[in-house]
């Protein structure tokens, strides 16, 4: 390992002194030469028609620039979806068109119809008051089963307000439908898998310039994958070309998610900033945050579980509505169908699994992918349900999961809904999570909670989830619209450092470090020398970006491509310095020796020769040393985990208390653990924020009740515990370079329905009937379902 | 925000004339108005920053009489002590940064249903301290966000007499982290009061079937059986009116549970 | 337009500002010390926290007008004389205390108030004590751990890598 630390290292985070001196630079904190400021008007009404806007007032107020409406933007293209859903009966979705803003209608609280360009922010705020909107409103569509029922639309157009209704594997419906019929036992379960709202803590920002010289345009975003949003941009909406239009995504103050997917207000400041001749920019406060940003989750499930006399699981058989709100946001046709019902065999050797998906249309704001993705849904679902059956069986819910685990023997595993997995040991994840949380003293813990009165509760979950979804060939046959590799260009300098171009963007996930642990080790060099370089796409070769845990399992293995083929050039560089055959060249700490002997020349030394290249042999080598590559994964990673928590429960006022919260995640290799951890701690905090605290909450008339952090309960640090994270029994993964699988949504997806078994089983131990609790367990729904039992 | 003016005097008398200005408004610690300007909910010509007015500062006891300055912040009524009940009460309003800047006057000008000092001092049986006159909490409390304070009129102190015993329980809103309920408990020599925030559509009120039972038994005990109808309580996504009305009895109880 | 004079990390400075002019738009737009972040509306995820007068505030809450004759203190300042990280921000470094770094100079600004006061918190006194500050990466864990070891805590039980 290098002496600054390689793969394994716990290498503290060199991006960390930006951040912490106040010099990051974040969107907000840049300003251009000659900027003004863009407002949006936004719809205060769910559901309306737009009778006219007059923008006469609004254009004659000081300092306003310029106004645009959604007539403005009818010739361009709308935000597409990124993925095809056919539905059952073969009929692809339904794909009414995005536009930049709202023309005709007005489909949720917040949908911006109108812009203004002013000098000023407040010159731009006064100026949308100033704005005549005639907009008449119409009944909101909020439910979804409402929704499916109802005879008016979100999208007069379609003529329905179901967007698809997807069958997983259809043709194993009758098989799931048979097997549950004959079962011994069978559990039901009706949950809600809750709205949630992303919350990076920094908003939305975007930031356009033109330059008319030679027509080309820079936008700067918050961006978790700058190259999707140039191509959607390019190819969709504004038919920029690629080549006039750099999209800079610079540090991203969080994303999980909501910063996935190309906005309007994008396409509106580049457009603005072409029309008026300046820099133009916009900044979202958090309630355009709550009303705009992509949502998360949003499921209603029925789901089954069919098992014999043993226990053993016969059949899952889930019916979910998904809400998509408005609009289709890029990724959210994907979210509730190829990540979700994908995961629905778990961990487990079930033979049979059956998933129907109805997307709906609502008067809400679009719904995509936030942290988990699909995986937490399905997890969900089926952790709560098995925990369910547990009890209503008589079997401890830990034997029941191993009971009916796939073994480490039986890999490659063809689960039963159609993915394989390729290595993984889950007694093994258990074992060390009934060792770390000292599962065995639990009694004596509940003893001493109820000595304060309060009711104490043990949850455990058993998790599988999909990362770095992939391989393109696969993903474009179900219906995905974009590839799904990533790439990296190393850049060996001339006097020997290193700069590293990624395709995956960084907003916490640490790749300025992590990265350069990889190359270092590989090269066997100080990874102080090697900077890794992204967001930028005149600088970056063309990426995927940053989500589903990808970027290290895809980008990292490109990076591993490219530094091998950095490797092999400079062996010949060396052999040619050395009077060798490239053969008996070998790297070892950064020296390129000829086995068996003493002659040898530094990484330095050939990187200096092959940019200074005399005496050099151009026939049979090109000067330089730089190399890029493009990986695309031949299959999902797949981590998976057992999880516990201990919770207890005010009888009084029904306030859950998070007492313990245990982690174990089979991540394969693991380069910097300090960083996954980090990565777990952060999934476990959102993931018992969904469990006992968020939630999105529109009323009858599509109006967002929990618009600001007033109304909607971000967790907080006093609400959480710490944490024990445990990543010892890695498994690697079997197809790519590193060995590695996704960390970053693991704990997301684990700890909802641990925290809810944990919830459930303080209540039966305080002997309430309570079965089922919907998220967020808030101390009134908790208080209000011990009244009911 | 709307643009506006900020004048800072530095007397109390400043401060008035400043204000009979129609459209000026009074400005205390900013906790509640700056977020309101922000959404374009108010638009005053001039705020009348307080902030600014010694006069209005400090702390000081006598006669078993706390008198605290309208424009002392939370964290300096937290951090005095000799009203235990109120520091502590004090030390759990907002959090940190709020309490450096929020102040006692501003809080009960503003008379926020969910808001905690209202109960303190309707709780304490408190005087409110104007630069006009003084007025007893029992008269102040008018509604939800609705005082007896005239237009332009300030409040420079508020005075506690401090009971023998007291407590307050907040079970808080865990997003804006003011109470869903919050009671307030004294026991003083003429009989018990309890007042109760975040509850009731009226704001701030008193429960006085509580104070009837506690003044004859000072125990947790002595609520046994008392209940709270959940008329006119406030229901919102984060509790229902019946769940409010039991988070009432449960913290009265706590109250007197730990009253010192 | 009025003008303001106060003391902004030692080094006095000026500038002429609206009455609506926040604290932190005057760093940010007039001083350009963008480290100070705006993440809410409502005076509530603490991104803005900084100290006048010795006491956190939260510059999104408060007027630069107010702040007139003020000795303020921001994340840029906090460094030690030669640029190095000062013990909160070293530790919030050494224990992973940060990820996407947004609500960063918020929280080392609290945890910098809280140590003043309080020189070595309990676990429930640190949480208790961020509660105006939101993280919606690290679940808190590793900043509490930062700041119980920044104030010279042994932290090594507290599970982590």
């Amino acid at each position: 390992m290098p002496k600054d630390g390689g793969i394994g290292a716990s290498t503290v985070r060199r991006e960390d002194v930006r951040f912490l001196t106040g010099t990051g630079q974040y969107c907000d904190d840049m300003n251009m030469f000659g900027q003004t400021s863009a407002v949006f008007a936004r719809s205060t009404v769910a559901n309306g028609v737009i009778k006219s806007i007059d923008t006469s007032a609004a254009e004659a107020m000081p300092g306003v620039l310029a106004v645009f409406t959604g007539e403005d933007f009818v010739e361009v293209g709308g935000n597409p979806a990124g993925w095809l859903i056919n539905s059952r009966d073969g009929e692809p979705m339904k794909e009414p068109k995005r536009p930049v803003l709202a023309h005709g209608k007005v489909r949720h609280v917040g949908d911006a119809y109108a812009a203004v360009i002013a000098e000023t922010i407040e010159q731009a705020k006064d100026a949308v008051e100033a704005i005549e909107a005639d907009i008449e409103e119409l009944p909101a569509l909020v439910n979804m089963k409402d929704a499916l029922a109802a005879d008016h639309y979100v999208h007069d157009e379609i003529g329905t307000n179901q967007c698809f209704d997807w069958g997983w594997i259809e043709d194993n419906r009758a098989a799931t439908d048979a097997a549950i019929k004959g079962a011994h036992h069978v559990t039901t379960l009706e949950l809600v898998n809750n709205r949630l709202v992303p919350n990076a803590m920094e908003p939305r920002c975007s930031m356009a310039q033109y330059n008319r010289a030679n027509d080309e345009y820079v936008l700067h975003t918050t961006s978790q994958n700058p190259h999707l949003t140039r191509l959607l941009i390019s190819a969709f909406v504004l038919g920029i070309p690629e080549n006039k239009l750099t999209v800079i995504a610079p540090d991203v103050g969080g994303g999980f998610g909501s910063k996935i997917y190309h906005y309007g207000e994008e396409a509106l400041v580049l457009a603005a900033a072409k029309k008026i001749g300046r820099p133009v920019k916009w900044t979202a406060d958090r309630t355009e945050a709550f009303l705009t940003d992509a949502h998360g989750r949003d499921h209603v499930t029925k789901i089954e579980l069919a098992m014999d006399k043993d226990g053993n699981f016969l059949a899952f058989r889930t019916e979910t509505m998904a809400n998509v709100g408005a609009y289709l946001s890029n990724f959210s046709t994907a979210t509730p169908t190829f990540l979700h019902g994908t995961l629905m065999a778990g961990n487990y050797t079930v033979p049979n699994v059956y998933v129907n998906v109805k997307a709906v249309f609502t008067n809400t704001a679009p719904v995509d992918a936030y942290r988990g993705a699909g995986r937490p849904e399905a997890t969900f679902s089926l952790e709560r349900v098995i925990d369910k059956a547990a009890r209503e069986i008589g079997m401890d819910p830990i034997e029941l999961r191993r009971k009916n685990f796939i073994k480490p023997d039986q890999y490659p595993f063809a689960s039963a809904a159609g993915l394989e997995y390729d290595s993984g040991n889950y007694d093994a994840l258990m074992d060390q999570m009934e060792k770390v949380a000292d599962v065995a003293g639990f009694e004596a813990r509940r003893k001493a909670s109820e000595k304060k009165g309060k009711l104490r509760g043990f949850g455990v979950n058993a998790y599988i989830e999909a990362c770095g979804i992939a391989p393109s060939n696969l993903v474009g046959v179900l219906g995905s619209r974009v590839g799904l590799y990533d790439a990296a260009t190393v850049r060996v300098n001339a006097t020997g450092n290193l700069s590293v171009m990624v395709g995956a963007h960084s907003h916490g996930q640490g790749h300025e470090t992590a990265f350069p642990q990889v190359v270092a080790e590989m090269l066997g060099i100080d990874p102080q020398s090697i900077d890794i370089v992204h967001g930028d796409t005149s600088k970056i070769p063309f990426g995927m970006g940053t989500y589903g845990s990808r970027s290290l399992a895809v980008c990292g293995s490109a990076v591993v491509r490219a530094t091998e083929k950095i490797i092999n050039k400079a062996k010949k560089i060396a052999a040619h310095m050395l009077e060798a055959s490239d053969g008996d060249i070998e790297l070892k700490d950064g020296v390129f020796s000829v086995a068996g002997t003493d002659k040898s020349v530094t990484f330095g030394e050939v990187a200096l020769k092959a940019y200074i290249p005399h005496e050099f042999p151009l026939e049979d080598i090109e000067p330089g040393l730089e190399e890029t590559a493009f990986y695309d994964p031949a299959n999902f990673t797949y981590p998976s985990g057992a999880y516990c928590c201990e919770v207890e429960v005010d009888p009084e006022t029904g306030k859950v208390t998070v007492e313990s919260m245990t982690a174990v995640d089979d991540f394969g290799n693991v380069i910097n653990p300090m960083i996954v951890t980090g990565q777990v701690h952060g999934g476990l905090g959102q993931g018992i924020g969904q469990a006992l605290l968020e939630n999105t909450t529109y009323d009858e008339n599509g109006q967002l009740l929990s618009a600001s952090y007033m109304d909607y309960v971000m967790p907080r640090a006093d609400d959480l515990p710490f944490y024990t994270v445990d990543h010892s029994q890695g498994n690697a993964c079997t197809h790519n370079p590193l060995g590695v699988k996704g960390c970053g949504e693991a704990g997301a997806i684990g700890s909802p329905p641990t925290v809810v078994n944990a919830v459930i089983d303080a209540l039966q131990s305080g002997g309430k009937s309570v079965t089922h609790i919907d998220m967020p367990m808030t101390p009134h729904r908790v208080w209000s379902a011990m009244q009911n039992a | 925000m709307y643009a506006f003016d900020i004048e800072r005097p530095a007397t109390v008398a400043e401060a008035v004339a400043a204000l009979s200005n129609e459209d000026a408004q009074a400005l205390g610690g900013g906790q509640t108005l700056i977020p309101t300007l922000k959404q374009r909910l108010a638009s005053p010509e001039k705020l009348v920053s307080l902030t600014g007015v010694a006069e209005m500062k400090g702390i000081s006891s006598a006669g078993g009489v706390l008198t605290i300055g309208g424009g002392t912040t939370h964290d300096d009524v937290a951090a005095d002590g000799s009203y235990k009940a109120l520091s502590e009460l004090a030390a759990n309003i907002g959090d940190p940064a709020v309490r450096s800047r929020g102040t006692i006057g501003g809080s009960i000008a503003n008379n926020d249903p969910s808001a905690c000092y209202p109960a303190a001092a309707l709780g304490s049986g408190a005087t409110i301290v104007t630069n006009e006159r003084e007025i007893a909490a029992d008269d102040y409390f008018v509604g939800m966000f609705e005082t007896a304070l005239d237009e332009g009129e300030i409040i420079t102190a508020v005075k506690f007499p401090i009971p023998e015993k007291a407590n307050y329980q907040k079970f808080v809103q865990p997003a804006s982290r003011f109470a869903l309920v919050g009671v307030f408990v004294a026991k003083t020599a003429d009989g018990v009061r309890v007042a109760v925030t975040g509850a009731s559509n009226e704001g701030v009120h008193r429960w006085t079937a509580a104070e009837e039972a506690l003044s004859k038994d000072f125990s947790a005990g002595a609520l046994d059986g008392l209940t709270v109808s959940a008329d006119d309580l406030i229901a919102d996504l984060h509790g229902s009116a019946e769940y409010r009305a039991h988070l009432v009895a449960v913290m009265t109880k706590r109250a007197v549970a730990a009253a010192s | 337009m009025t003008k303001v004079t106060m003391t902004i990390n030692g080094k006095s400075v000026s500038g002429e500002v609206e009455g609506r002019t926040l604290l932190s738009s005057f760093l940010r737009e007039d001083l350009h010390l963008t480290g100070t972040h705006i993440g809410c509306d409502t005076s509530q995820c603490g991104a803005c926290v900084v100290h006048v007068d010795g006491k956190p505030v939260k510059s999104c809450t408060m007027f630069a007008a107010e702040a007139d004759g003020a000795d303020v203190a921001t994340i840029e300042g906090q460094a030690n004389a030669d640029g190095s990280l000062n013990v909160i921000q070293a530790a919030f470094q050494e224990h992973h205390g940060l990820q996407c770094g947004f609500c960063t100079p918020g929280m080392v600004m609290s945890a910098a108030a809280l140590l003043k006061d309080n020189h070595k918190p309990s676990e429930a006194e640190v949480r208790e004590y961020l509660e105006g500050n939101i993280c919606r990466c690290t679940g808190y864990h590793n900043i509490v751990k930062a700041i119980m070891a920044a104030s010279g805590q042994d932290v090594s039980a507290i599970a982590a890598e």
